[in-house]
């Protein structure tokens, strides 16, 4: 389960600290205590920046960092692409060998397909990219709201 | 092999439980350290299970056959047999529950619903504390919001232990009911019973005490106790799962009012009103968990021929062992009462910056199981400034070989998240 690839973002997290955004969320994983606050910053359709704060074990942590790489810098309609490809890993309870294709989408977050076995840390490993899911909702929702009475 | 006065003699009682002979991830023996979340089960429990549903299977207190007659009586028998094994004055006043979260929820409706002197109002205080179970937290903010009662609790010390240092503001005249609990499981406290006992008393209030925590470790006297409610449950206790128990006295049991409404509860019924059974009845709508009460009965019945005070005195000297042992492990923060003294045998602790989740991952690919998190004790969590801890907790079966896999199990994962 615990790829070096996983130590490594535990233990130099990316993008880590909350900065300016346009939604911000706060989940909790009520069985274990992890907890991540989120920020999503966009421009236009272009995630311009995931910031964060939190705690919680390493697969929770490393998760949030690989998704603050992964992410940044990327269209929605490709974050999300990656979003449901990691949650396809993360549900297939170990059975899912991720091919040549996978790979491409998710890059480090690959190394996670181990913890799919383990289902009382898929939670842990999905905490922030269900967070991020709900940040872009409320962001984009919110600005679709605001043109709408604008 | 490390012996310690008053171990007992666990090779003889290992062999009572054939789930501890389990080999995990290619060759790693079971070390199963996690007895405060549930307790495995003896061959002599097991069978009594079987035996139950492959002979006697039926519903009780309702049929003329033989296997409604021979059900009934396997579990009024139960009945006798908790009543014999906490001490109490009347079979009467054991009630079966599903667990000891319904037991507590069973009081804090009884009281909700109550006619004075008993009835929980917006004029009234409920007390608790700090270092309860979730289940002895929510029922009680539940009646609070929906009567108006004001909630209270005792604060805890650094040390782990209550603070009784207010105990006059924190239980007063207005307070109807303190619920506490007997060992902490989170903390492993033994709490103090007289000095809460004689204040709640000195004001009227009522005493529920939650031993979900002491049953299966300690003899258990409810009258020296003193208490009005005591609540714990089977599966800690080498019982089955789904069946709890609430013992009341007996003449609050009779002006208490039912919670739950059904079949076995009722007198007469008729299609505007209905009278109750006495009783335990009156408390056990529907029909029961008939198989997981005789399954709990066997279970006292194989820790009575053990011996209750051999057994917490087993408990006491592997956790003085393993208190002793995990101080010495570097970076660990015991959490709670840190000698051996009014504690129970579950010890949670900190390591480092080390995540429990992640201690605990490492430990479980050594065969070492133990659990993480906040306990269903989120509040001492909080209190100690913790996201989580990890907890082991031992019981008649557990040995200072298993302490010592825990500590070399630690020292493994300091290698490596160091």
């Amino acid at each position: 389960m615990y790829q070096d690839v996983i130590l490594d973002h535990y233990k130099n997290p990316h993008g880590r600290g909350l900065r300016d955004g346009d939604a911000e969320v706060h989940h909790v994983n009520p069985t274990c205590g992890d907890e991540i606050t989120l920020r999503v910053k966009y421009d236009g359709t272009t995630i311009s920046d995931v910031s964060y704060e939190g705690q919680g074990c390493s697969i929770s942590q490393a998760s949030a960092s690989v998704l603050n790489e992964l992410l940044v810098g990327k269209e929605l309609a490709d974050a999300q692409k990656i979003q449901e490809t990691f949650l396809e890993l993360m549900q297939s309870k170990g059975k899912l060998e991720p091919d040549d294709a996978m790979e491409e989408v998710l890059e480090d977050a690959v190394a996670f397909a181990g913890v799919s076995k383990y289902p009382a840390r898929v939670k842990c490993a999905l905490l922030s990219w269900m967070a991020w899911k709900d940040a872009t909702a409320q962001a984009l929702g919110g600005a679709d709201a605001e043109r709408k009475t604008a | 092999m490390t012996q310690l006065p008053g171990l007992l003699d666990t090779e003889a009682i290992r062999k009572d439980f054939p789930i501890l002979d389990r080999v995990l991830h290619d060759g790693k023996k079971l070390v199963y350290l996690d007895n405060a979340a549930t307790s495995q089960t003896p061959r002599q429990v097991i069978d009594v299970l079987d035996e139950y549903y492959e002979q006697h299977n039926a519903n009780v207190h309702r049929g003329v056959h033989v296997l409604a007659e021979e059900a009934t009586a396997l579990y009024e028998g139960a009945r006798d047999k908790v009543a014999a094994f906490i001490n109490a004055p009347s079979r009467d006043e054991v009630i079966f529950t599903k667990n000891a979260s319904e037991s507590l929820n069973l009081v804090a409706n009884m009281l909700g619903w109550a006619d004075e002197p008993y009835r929980v109002d917006h004029d009234t205080e409920i007390v608790i504390t700090e270092m309860e179970h979730h289940s002895n937290i929510v029922p009680w903010q539940l009646l609070s919001q929906r009567t108006g009662a004001k909630l209270k609790w005792f604060g805890l010390t650094d040390d782990g232990r209550l603070d009784l240092s207010n105990i006059d503001e924190v239980i007063t005249e207005k307070t109807k009911i303190v619920s506490f609990v007997l060992v902490s499981n989170i903390l492993g406290t033994h709490n103090p019973v007289e000095a809460i006992v004689r204040r709640a008393q000195e004001v009227g209030a009522l005493v529920l005490i939650d031993a979900s925590q002491a049953a299966p470790h300690m003899p258990l006297d409810v009258q020296a106790l003193q208490a009005d409610f005591v609540a714990f449950t089977g599966h800690k206790m080498c019982g089955p799962t789904g069946i709890g128990v609430l013992w009341g006295r007996q003449e609050l049991l009779e002006d208490l009012p039912p919670f739950l409404g059904g079949g076995e509860m009722i007198e007469t019924v008729s299609m505007h009103s209905s009278t109750y059974a006495p009783a335990p009845h009156k408390f056990e709508a529907g029909t029961p968990p008939i198989a997981q009460a005789v399954g709990l009965g066997a279970a006292i019945d194989y820790l009575s021929s053990i011996g209750m005070d051999k057994i917490l005195a087993h408990e006491h000297a592997l956790t003085e062992y393993a208190v002793q042992k995990l101080t010495q492990v570097p970076d660990l923060r015991i959490i709670g009462p840190s000698t051996a003294e009014d504690r129970g045998a579950a010890i949670s602790f900190t390591l480092g910056d080390i995540h429990p989740h992640d201690v605990g991952q490492v430990l479980d690919e050594q065969g070492i199981a133990v659990r993480v998190g906040h306990h269903c004790a989120r509040p001492v969590c909080l209190r100690y400034g913790i996201p989580a801890t990890t907890r082991a907790s031992f019981y008649l079966y557990s040995t200072p070989a298993e302490v010592d896999a825990l500590v070399e199990g630690l020292e493994h994962v300091r290698n490596f998240f160091g």
